[in-house]
């Protein structure tokens, strides 16, 4: 089964709705519940980070009966230093988005804690690509 | 303990999300960071929290929360009410500080 969204930078009012329509579809798949929290909690950070620091991206979403794999490709200005990135508290939020309770750094590592795969690959002025896998 | 006894017991002001009046309560959760309520807040819980937009109720309806109560009188954002309606998740005000309202919360669950 394959899903497809498109997300927007700087529009904070869509984040989730990704998030939202995949938790329903892996509950009418009868998933179990702590696998859907962890994809959830992964799937709405990876979403928040295109719109607060990226200029538009697409999810693509593969469910096969083993896994879920999802792939978030951005345009953006990129991770100069993704090492950096993964650091608990590091942040380039701006002060509107921090203002409202997103970039504490905590997006990445989160994915990290709530995936079994994460892989991230970026070039800094074109854009970022995120691969996520969870397995049931 | 449900969601329209804690309005009685702590003279809260129910602002939207009336059909989640009667959701059942496990415990509470404090925080204004919102990557920290994703990643550790947990289904059923109250969220205490300064935020008003609607990336909150989005937010409470992923994690499953049983309801939010927003502090020092502050209210909601019209979208952040419509969201909380649909998603039965009620949105709850208080004067107090999240100081206060969060000790008066704590000690009602644990009596
Ligand atoms: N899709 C992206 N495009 C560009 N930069 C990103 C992207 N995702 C993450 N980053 C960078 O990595 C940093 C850390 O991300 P994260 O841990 O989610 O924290 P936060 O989003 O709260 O800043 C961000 O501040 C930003 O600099
Ligand atoms: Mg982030």
């Amino acid at each position: 089964m394959r899903l497809s969204f498109k997300i927007e930078g700087g529009d904070f009012t869509q984040a989730g709705q990704a998030s939202s329509e995949v938790k329903k579809v892996l509950k009418q798949l009868g998933i179990d519940a702590k696998t859907i929290k962890n994809i959830v909690i992964a799937l709405y950070e990876a979403e928040v980070n295109i719109v607060a620091h990226a200029y538009r991206g697409t999810i693509d979403v593969e469910i096969d009966d083993k896994k879920i794999t999802i792939r978030l490709t951005d345009e953006g200005p990129g991770i100069p230093d993704i090492e950096m990135a993964m650091k608990e508290g590091f942040s380039t939020a701006s002060k509107k988005v921090r203002e409202m309770g997103f970039g504490a750094g905590m997006g990445l590592p989160n994915i990290k804690k709530n995936t079994d795969l994460m892989d991230i690959k970026s070039t800094v002025g074109v854009g970022t690509e995120l691969i996520m896998v969870n397995y049931f | 303990m449900k969601v329209s006894e804690l309005v009685n017991e702590l003279g809260l002001k129910v602002f939207s999300g009336e059909k989640g009046l009667d959701n059942e309560i496990t415990g509470g959760y404090v925080s204004d960071l919102l990557s920290d309520v994703m990643g550790n807040a947990r289904d059923g819980q109250v969220w205490i929290t300064l935020q008003v937009h609607q990336n909150v109720m989005a937010i409470a309806s992923l994690k499953d929360m049983a309801a939010i109560i927003l502090v020092k009188g502050l209210e909601p954002n019209e979208n952040t009410l419509q969201h909380s309606n649909n998603e039965n998740i009620p949105i709850l005000g208080t004067g107090l500080s999240t100081f206060e309202i969060s000790g008066k919360l704590y000690e009602l669950l644990n009596r």
